[in-house]
């Protein structure tokens, strides 16, 4: 007669709630060549950036003195990167609302059309699909030009839609919400079409009207993923640069140049690398900023009452 | 060539010219094992200016069958010098680049570029003497020489021979009279507008994607008063409001009364000249061979004196030698040998409409006979370079800044007043920012 060999230490409950600890052993070479590649390409640049920041370091890599805070003094002293970082915020204001209320009403439009679905789905999401490059040229040799661009032959205008200072902004934020419109919808029509439709019999059954049926199972049941649009949304609008440098260059009158374009300027025209990390620093403290303020008020909203 | 300037669109086109050039690189014969020397050649000439610079190597390479020129045509403007600083940097860069002299103090000489060997220079028939004595001072940095100059491509004014005929301003010779003050401009330009029957007249870069016309317009008519921008040494501000204000308030004078076209940009007023709807127009000197080909009806004179002296913004196209740990003797040999038959050769180069930094070349008798080229040579003694300062020269922060802050002043949106105050505050940044390539770097 056997017995079954009983480990020396039985583990406690508590113990078998942690997670194992031997999980290293294997799991770390599962996830190694996701976190070589991660330290290689993220944790060490963002490091070798925040170093650079500190010294006076030029396009060539030389003249690599430590300088201290001198680049962020300067930087906040700098009324250009102010302008450029107001310009930031501005643009992501004035996109992410659009695009947000766009999206979901475009995604609303397709899911209750009921004929050539797939005509539409394609016309909103097809610019999405085109490179920056492709977007600025159509925008800025089709559309915009004042003398013969589709807008001002259209309405009869004659406006400097990116050349006018009061214009270009607003200009650069109708170009965008065409372009990317297209992923908000589609994320928007995606979660729409998870929604049980056996819901929206018994509201029926019930007596409730369209509008109700919209404001009281649609737009909850589609929380989670607006919160996931806003928040891809307002990281996509903090980041923009190609649309802006390639139809306007930042100007006219550095109305429109973005901070992401002032670093550039800084490190790669100005060849002050050291200055343009600062200034890249600046604004990942806002995205950090954003990205921490959104988190805790999802987290607020996402509670069980 | 100069223009279109920093036209960020061309950033577009550039990188498919990259894509192009990256490609030609692969087909040129001359690759490994070759027994030719290959000599690496960086150059952002480009349109007519191109055209003309590939034909002079193409005549370089049927001269010296034993030597490869490998051609690699750049986007012009601030990506090409990012370019040439990461190339020299890394030590592994072109044999030959061309230059901006006025790019010469920002560069980092001795980091991004090796002097040039003035011995091998004499080997092959160029020295000190044969080039413009100011333009070849500012081919060096601490005393060594870092440049071979090639040519000035100065500010003039191009005329529509037929338009200023009508309009009886031209002499007996046929040539453009000239004005001297505002007054004989204004008076000039009015009997151009009833001319065109009441067009504006004259064209110029006045607005667009980080345009330098302004800069260029402005740097031509406030130096002609004595202005200046910087001391000597660049270690002072030293602009003059009253003459810089003079030198601003012309165009929108101009634009106001309907003498000049304020809305329009480099390319639009190209066009509107080279389509005879503008008698003159106001830019660097590489259209020529444009406007020749379009077979507009045009010639060229000195950019028009209106506060004194004849002076005009200009910039020079010169060779370098960027930073290369290791230089291959015989590389390097066949280098001098092709900078000595570009500059000797400089009348070609002449066609495209810049005027030769190589004496010799300016009393030859084929450059001579260039018309209009050579209408406007004089100039090369009255040339306003840039300030010696690490943030001048073309395509330079200063250049953007100071287009950025006129090109409002000339439409009407700001003031003189408002326009040269933001470019104080621009210089004063600059001024205040620290050179990315000190001096004790060297």
């Amino acid at each position: 007669m056997t017995t079954v060999a009983v480990p020396a230490t039985a583990a406690t409950p508590a113990e078998q709630a942690r997670p194992r600890r031997g999980w290293t052993q294997h799991g770390l070479l599962f996830v190694a060549p996701f976190l070589v590649i991660y330290l290689a390409f993220l944790v060490w640049p963002l490091l070798q950036g925040l170093r650079m920041s500190l010294s006076s370091v030029n396009i060539a890599g030389t003249n690599d003195r430590f300088v201290g805070l001198a680049n962020y003094a300067e930087a906040f002293g700098d009324p250009r990167m102010w302008r450029s970082l107001w310009n930031t915020v501005e643009f992501t204001v004035l996109s992410t609302i659009p695009l947000v209320l766009l999206g979901l009403g475009l995604a609303l439009l397709v899911h209750h059309l009921r004929f050539v679905q797939w005509l539409w789905r394609l016309s909103f999401f097809g610019p999405f699909l085109l490179p920056s490059a492709v977007v600025s040229l159509l925008w800025l040799q089709m559309i915009y030009p004042p003398e013969y661009g589709l807008i001002n032959g259209a309405l009869g205008t004659d406006v400097l839609w990116l050349g006018d200072p009061s214009t270009a902004m607003w200009s650069m934020v109708l170009t965008t919400v065409w372009w990317t419109v297209g992923f908000n919808f589609l994320l928007y029509l995606a979660a729409l079409q998870s929604i049980p439709r056996h819901l929206y019999e018994a509201a029926a059954i019930d007596g409730a009207s369209a509008w109700h049926r919209l404001r009281s199972i649609t737009l909850p049941l589609l929380g989670r993923t607006t919160a996931l649009v806003v928040v891809l949304q307002l990281l996509a609008s903090l980041k923009v640069f190609d649309q802006i440098y390639l139809m306007t260059g930042g100007g006219p009158d550095d109305s429109t140049r973005p901070i992401i374009e002032y670093a550039y300027d800084a490190g790669f025209t100005g060849y002050r690398i050291g200055y343009a990390s600062a200034v890249s620093y600046i604004l990942f403290a806002l995205i950090v900023v954003v990205s921490l303020a959104q988190l805790r008020l999802f987290r607020k909203s996402e509670e069980p009452s | 060539m100069d223009g279109p300037p920093i036209d960020r669109r061309s950033l577009l086109g550039g990188g498919l010219a990259l894509l192009g050039a990256g490609a030609a690189g692969c087909s040129i014969p001359a690759g490994l094992g070759s027994t030719r020397t290959r000599v690496r050649y960086w150059h952002f000439l480009g349109a007519s200016d191109g055209i003309i610079m590939n034909g002079m190597v193409r005549a370089f390479g049927a001269d010296n069958p034993g030597i490869a020129v490998e051609e690699n045509v750049l986007a012009w403007g601030e990506p090409y010098y990012t370019k040439i600083a990461m190339a020299g940097a890394g030590g592994r860069s072109p044999d030959l680049a061309t230059f901006h002299l006025a790019r010469l103090s920002g560069i980092g000489a001795g980091r991004i570029l090796d002097p040039i060997d003035t011995a091998l220079l004499a080997e092959n028939g160029l020295k000190a003497a044969d080039f413009s004595p100011p333009i070849w001072e500012r081919a060096h940095v601490g005393g060594e020489l870092y440049a071979v100059p090639f040519d000035a491509h100065p500010m003039v004014q191009y005329y529509n021979t037929d338009l200023c005929e009508r309009a009886g301003l031209l002499g007996p010779d046929g040539r453009l009279l000239p004005t001297n003050g505002p007054e004989e401009l204004l008076a000039a330009l009015r009997k151009a507008k009833a001319a065109l029957g009441g067009r504006p007249p004259l064209v110029f870069d006045a607005l667009g994607l980080g345009t330098v016309g302004p800069w260029r317009l402005w740097r031509s008519l406030y130096p002609q008063s004595g202005g200046t921008l910087l001391s000597e040494d660049g270690s002072r501000v030293t602009l003059d409001d009253a003459k810089a204000l003079d030198a601003l308030r012309l165009m929108p004078t101009l634009c106001e009364e309907g003498l000049c076209d304020p809305r329009t940009d480099y390319g639009a007023s190209v066009a509107a000249f080279t389509n005879g709807q503008a008698a003159f127009l106001w830019n660097g000197d590489w259209e020529t061979t444009g406007l020749k080909q379009r077979g507009t009806p045009f010639s060229m004179a000195r950019f028009p004196s209106v506060f004194g002296k004849g002076s005009a913004q200009a910039d020079c196209h010169a060779f370098v030698l960027p930073h290369q740990r290791e230089r291959d003797p015989e590389v390097e040999r066949a280098t001098y040998r092709f900078i000595a038959h570009l500059v000797k050769n400089s009348a070609d180069w002449a066609v495209a409409g810049h005027v030769p930094a190589y004496l010799p070349t300016l009393e030859q008798p084929d450059y001579l006979a260039l018309h209009p080229q050579s209408e406007y040579r004089s100039v090369i003694t009255e040339v306003a370079l840039d300030p010696r300062a690490w943030f001048a020269g073309s395509a330079s922060r200063l250049w953007l800044e100071f287009g950025q802050a006129f090109s409002p002043v000339i439409s009407g949106a700001i003031t003189a007043e408002q326009g040269l105050a933001r470019a104080r505050q621009a210089l004063s940044r600059l001024m205040a920012a620290p050179n990315p390539f000190p001096a004790e770097e060297r």
